[in-house]
């Protein structure tokens, strides 16, 4: 489906992206991670043909952007850090005028942006100007003008940014409901947003790929091993013998290189938290090992500290 | 083209949806009769001296607005971020400034209808000759078209409506000096600058009320030339 090599791109003599080479399968729902600044914004901006590459060679469904541009624009659904809304319009108004400008056909034209309006949850504010929505809305009517005329790829840059929590999950599902349809692309500069919508992520960093691949290898390449929190009742015992009895238990199952003691995750008599890292998932034999200890398992949970991840991974560069 | 009509439909609604096209109009309007009043109305001339005073204050107020209205065309939507939607559309940059073009120069061909009832007024008191009247209105038309094309390419190179003013009422002052150019160059150079002044030379045979093809052709070329300039900005933008 997309198809980049070598692409660079320069604003006067600065690098912006490259070299920077991939290759996207269609169907798929990509992240594009990376800080403030790594060439993000650029890269999605060469795929929706806003901008032209440099050099290099960046294919979207067989058309080559610099070639065909015209055919590109045709398969791709654009929406910007900024959605690129107009404030005088009634949301009916806009989708249709997006729609028609993406040469959806006359006819169509009503069917499909009641379509899209039903699949973002816009009805309800058809007759709204543009201008009096809230952010959230405008986020998702941001989405609706992206992929009114049915494009085989579509392109969210920070698609979550400035929403509310609630908004986030809301805008999650969105964008995990265009799964299928559609190959997508979203950027962000927070690891579990990317984790949470997308099937392969791309860690981008000074316009060049850093890492790519999926959140779970991630996490156990950079962090070489796997941390889990485990909450014990060990019955007739006090916090510290409990405490004692679990990091005894948990430090004899095999694979796990050290267990710390943590403030009891609950209150009451005999209940102790303890942090083990292990060198592969061992939730399994290490539930074993406490129960066949007399420990009462609480909780297991594996801790996923993705910031610290991402932030390691920027800081030592790509794993081996 | 149809991608062109699109936007020139879009833009025109904006236009009319805001309070920009009708004051616009208004302040045109009001201009435009208190100088045929003053110069026309209130001294002794002959109806068609009257009607050149017209076709001369409406001529100057045409060029302004004309500025005006284009000076948002592009950098407006730059600044408001819109632009993108056309950027990332199948729609050619030539279909965009002809759509920006379109709506701007119709707000232009409404104001100057608006007009008429001033030439009409001097039915009441003297005789128009209405191939004068239909000469002069092709000028003002002309010289909007100009003037807009001037506004939009200037509209394309900036990043803010204000700078987009300033950069489109100094290339067109340029143009409307060139006549003052004109007098202080030897000849031939004198003819070359007079024959480029978008105004003197130029606009003075429609204000006559005399039609000459060569006239006609300066303006469209100028149109031309300066919305050419417009898409070619806009596609060079792509690669910066």
């Amino acid at each position: 489906m997309i198809e980049i090599e070598e692409l660079y791109k320069y604003y006067g003599g600065r690098r912006a992206v490259g070299p920077l080479s991939a290759r996207i399968e269609k169907g798929e729902i990509v992240g594009l991670l990376g800080l403030n600044g790594a060439g993000k914004t650029t890269t999605l901006r060469v795929l929706a043909c806003d901008l032209l590459p440099t050099s290099g060679t960046v294919r979207v469904g067989g058309y080559d952007v610099v070639e065909r541009p015209h055919e590109v624009r045709g398969k791709v659904g654009y929406l910007p850090d900024r959605p690129p809304l107009y404030d005088d319009m009634t949301v009916e108004e806009y989708l249709a005028y997006a729609a028609r400008l993406k040469r959806v056909g006359k006819n169509d034209v009503a069917r499909r942006v009641a379509e899209v309006e039903e699949m973002t949850e816009l009805g309800k504010v058809k007759n709204q100007l543009v201008g009096t929505l809230s952010h959230g809305y405008r986020q998702r009517l941001g989405i609706a003008q992206a992929i009114v005329h049915r494009p085989e790829l579509v392109v969210l840059d920070e698609p979550i940014g400035g929403l509310d929590p609630l908004q986030i999950v809301e805008m999650r599902g969105l964008v995990r409901g265009l799964r299928g349809e559609h190959t997508v692309i979203v950027s962000s500069h927070i690891l579990h947003e990317i984790s949470e919508t997308c099937d392969r992520i791309f860690v981008i960093q000074n316009g060049e790929i850093l890492w790519s691949g999926r959140e779970a290898d991630l996490s156990s390449q950079v962090e070489q091993g796997m941390r889990i929190r485990v909450t014990v009742r060990v019955a007739g015992s006090d916090g510290a013998g409990a405490l004692a009895r679990a990091t005894a238990l948990a430090g004899a199952v095999p694979g796990v290189s050290s267990v710390e003691p943590r403030d009891a995750a609950e209150s009451g008599e005999g209940i102790a938290s303890i942090e083990v890292l292990a060198a592969s998932d061992v939730r399994d034999a290490l539930c074993r090992a406490l129960v066949a200890g007399d420990a009462g398992v609480l909780e297991v949970s594996r801790l996923r500290d993705l910031e610290t991840t991402f932030r390691a991974l920027l800081e030592e560069g790509a794993p081996s | 083209m149809s991608a062109a009509l699109l936007i020139a439909r879009r833009e025109l609604y904006a236009y009319l949806r805001s309070p920009l096209g009708a004051s616009l109009i208004a302040a045109v309007l009001l201009i435009d009769g208190l100088w045929f009043h003053t110069q026309g109305m209130s001294r002794t001339l002959l109806s068609a001296e009257v009607l050149q005073e017209f076709f001369y204050g409406a001529s100057g107020t045409t060029m302004i607005a004309a500025i005006v209205l284009s000076m948002r065309l592009v950098a407006e939507e730059r600044q408001t971020g819109t632009f993108t939607l056309l950027s990332t559309s199948p729609v050619r940059d030539v279909e965009i400034v002809l759509g920006k073009f379109l709506s701007a120069y119709a707000i232009i061909v409404l104001m100057t209808a608006l007009t008429i009832y001033m030439p009409l007024l001097i039915l009441v008191n003297g005789k128009v000759s209405w191939g004068h009247v239909a000469v002069g209105y092709l000028g003002i038309l002309l010289l909007g078209a100009a003037s807009t094309a001037i506004g939009l390419f200037a509209s394309a190179l900036a990043r803010s409506q204000i700078v987009a003013a300033v950069i489109g009422a100094s290339l067109l002052g340029v143009f409307v000096l060139m006549w003052l150019i004109a007098r202080a160059v030897e000849p031939p150079l004198n003819e070359f600058f007079s024959a480029l002044a978008i105004h003197h030379e130029n606009f003075r045979s429609f204000q006559q009320g005399i039609l000459e093809l060569r006239r006609v052709a300066y303006y469209l070329v100028v149109t031309y030339f300066f919305l050419l300039a417009a898409t070619k900005t806009l596609e060079a933008r792509r690669w910066r």
